[in-house]
C-alpha cells in the first residue's frame, strides 16, 4: 500500500500533493489496478491532516479515471499511467542543451535564461487553460 | 450552504473597548476552520459567543441554527475546550470521565474508555500530575465523547510541544474523520493551521478581515513582482492587499479570481503564512475608522 509524505516546505496544497504521489505510483509500477489506496482515516492517522483533503485527493483520481470508490470498501486503482518514454526526455535534453548553448553565445547569463524559460513554461502550460 | 456559526453584525463590548465588532460571518458545516488573529483581536470571545458563555453587546449569533446554549439540547450539541485546557486538578482520570457521563445526555463511554486506554493514561491519576499534552488530551476526550455536532477549540495546542501538538492533531482529525463533526478552532501556529484546515477565518483589531476556504483563498492570491508601477493604474478587479514600491519595481499581494495575463509581472503563488501575515499586518477598518474619528475631533 502507498504510504504518503508531506513537504510542507513545498507550498503545493496537500490535496494536490497526495495525488500526484499516486500519479508517480502509478508510473513507476508501485501502485497497479486492483490495489486499494489507505482510507482517510489510515491517512489521517499518519499525517495529522484534515480527512477533507484526503477525500478531496482521491475524488480528484476518480475524476481523471485512475481510481474508483467502492462504499464501504475503499478506493482501488482501476487504471495504471504509462511512465513517459525516456527516449523522449533524451531528444528533449539534446535540443534544450543545443538552445542554451547558442543563448550563452548570444550573451544571456544563467538568470536572463532562468526568467525566459520561466514565462516560456508559464506560457506554454497556460495556453487553452484560461 | 449548511452553516454551523451564523453571525450578524456580531460585537462584544468590555467598557468603551469592543473586543469584537460588526462580524458578519457564516461558517460552513463539516469543514474544520482555522480562527487566526493576533492576540486581543477577538479571536476567544467569537468563540465564548458561539459558546454561549458571553452574550453579545451588538448583533447576533447562531449556532447550528439555534441561539448559542439557550437549551440543554442545544449544549448537547457544541462541546467547547477553553484556553489551556482545563481539567479539575484534584480529580481523577476516571472522575473526569464519570463527571463527563453524569452531565452529557449523549455521552458516549465505550468512545471515552477507548480514547483513554489508547492515550495510556491511568484512570486512577488526578489530572493535576499529568503533562500537559494528556492534560489537552483529557479535555479533549471529554470535549468529544459527548458526540458534539461542532467542536469549539480555542488555542488548543498552544503550549503543548511539538511531538504532544501532533499527536493532539491527529487525534484530533481521527474524530473529524469518524464522526464528521465541524469543528472551529483558533491558533497562532499557521503551519498547523495549514496541515489540519480547510477553512480560514483571519480577524485583526476585533474585525472580521477574511473568511474562505483555504484552498480558493490561495488560489486567488497571487505575489506580484514587476516593474515600478503607480498603484492607481492597476486593474480595477485587482483587490491589493500589501504593496511595496521600492526602486525599480514593484511587489504586491493581490486578491483576484482572474488570471494574470500581463507578462510584466511575474506570478508567484502564496503561502497560507504570507496571506495570513499580509491580512494581519493591514491596518483593519477599525483602525481606520478610529484614525478617521480623530481626523473629526480635532
Amino acid at each position: 500500500m502507498i504510504e504518503f509524505q508531506l513537504d510542507p516546505a513545498s507550498g503545493v496544497a496537500t490535496y494536490l500533493q497526495l495525488a500526484q504521489q499516486v500519479r508517480d505510483a502509478l508510473r513507476l509500477g508501485l501502485l497497479e489496478p486492483g490495489d486499494r489506496l489507505p482510507t482517510a482515516q489510515q491517512v489521517v492517522a499518519k499525517l495529522a491532516i484534515n480527512p477533507n483533503t484526503v477525500l478531496k485527493a482521491y475524488r480528484d483520481l476518480e475524476r481523471e479515471g485512475l481510481v474508483r470508490g467502492r462504499p464501504g470498501m475503499g478506493t482501488f486503482v482501476i487504471r495504471t499511467l504509462p511512465g513517459t518514454d525516456p527516449a523522449a526526455q533524451r531528444r528533449f535534453l539534446a535540443a534544450m542543451t543545443d538552445l542554451l548553448r547558442s543563448a550563452r553565445s548570444a550573451g544571456l547569463g544563467p538568470d536572463d535564461i532562468e526568467s525566459i524559460y520561466r514565462t516560456a513554461v508559464r506560457n506554454c502550460f497556460t495556453e487553452g487553460v484560461a | 450552504m449548511n452553516t454551523v456559526i451564523e453571525a450578524s453584525g456580531l460585537g462584544k463590548r468590555y467598557g468603551r473597548r469592543w473586543a469584537l465588532a460588526g462580524c458578519t460571518l457564516a461558517v460552513p458545516a463539516g469543514r474544520v476552520t482555522g480562527l487566526v488573529g493576533p492576540n486581543g483581536a477577538g479571536k476567544s470571545t467569537l468563540l465564548q459567543l458561539a459558546a454561549g458563555l458571553l452574550e453579545p453587546d451588538s448583533g447576533g449569533i447562531r449556532v447550528l441554527g439555534e441561539p448559542p446554549a439557550r437549551t440543554p439540547a442545544q449544549l448537547g450539541r457544541v462541546g467547547f475546550l477553553a484556553q489551556d485546557a482545563p481539567v479539575y486538578a484534584g480529580l481523577s482520570v476516571a472522575g473526569h470521565l464519570r463527571m463527563g457521563a453524569w452531565l452529557n445526555h449523549g455521552w458516549d463511554t465505550e468512545f471515552a474508555k477507548r480514547r483513554i486506554s489508547d492515550l495510556g493514561l491511568n484512570l486512577r491519576q488526578r489530572a493535576g500530575s499529568l503533562s500537559g499534552g494528556q492534560r489537552a488530551q483529557l479535555a479533549l476526550t471529554l470535549a468529544t465523547a459527548k458526540r458534539p455536532e461542532l467542536l469549539l477549540l480555542d488555542e488548543p495546542v498552544a503550549s503543548l510541544d511539538p511531538l504532544a501538538r501532533r499527536e493532539f492533531l491527529r487525534d484530533l482529525m481521527e474524530t473529524v474523520a469518524e464522526q464528521q463533526v465541524s469543528v472551529v478552532l483558533s491558533s497562532h501556529l499557521i503551519a498547523d493551521i495549514e496541515r489540519v484546515c480547510d477553512y480560514l477565518i483571519v480577524l485583526t483589531a476585533s474585525r472580521l478581515r477574511l473568511a474562505g476556504e483555504t484552498e480558493a483563498l490561495l488560489a486567488t492570491h497571487h505575489r506580484l513582482s514587476g516593474p515600478r508601477r503607480d498603484p492607481r493604474t492597476l486593474p480595477a478587479s485587482w483587490e491589493v492587499i500589501e504593496e511595496s514600491h521600492a526602486g525599480k519595481q514593484s511587489t504586491l499581494l493581490v486578491r483576484t479570481s482572474e488570471p494574470v495575463l500581463d507578462p510584466a509581472w511575474t506570478v508567484r503563488p502564496v503561502s497560507l503564512e504570507d496571506l495570513v501575515l499580509a491580512y494581519m499586518s493591514q491596518p483593519g477598518d477599525a483602525a481606520r475608522a478610529d484614525l478617521a474619528g480623530l481626523e473629526i475631533a480635532s
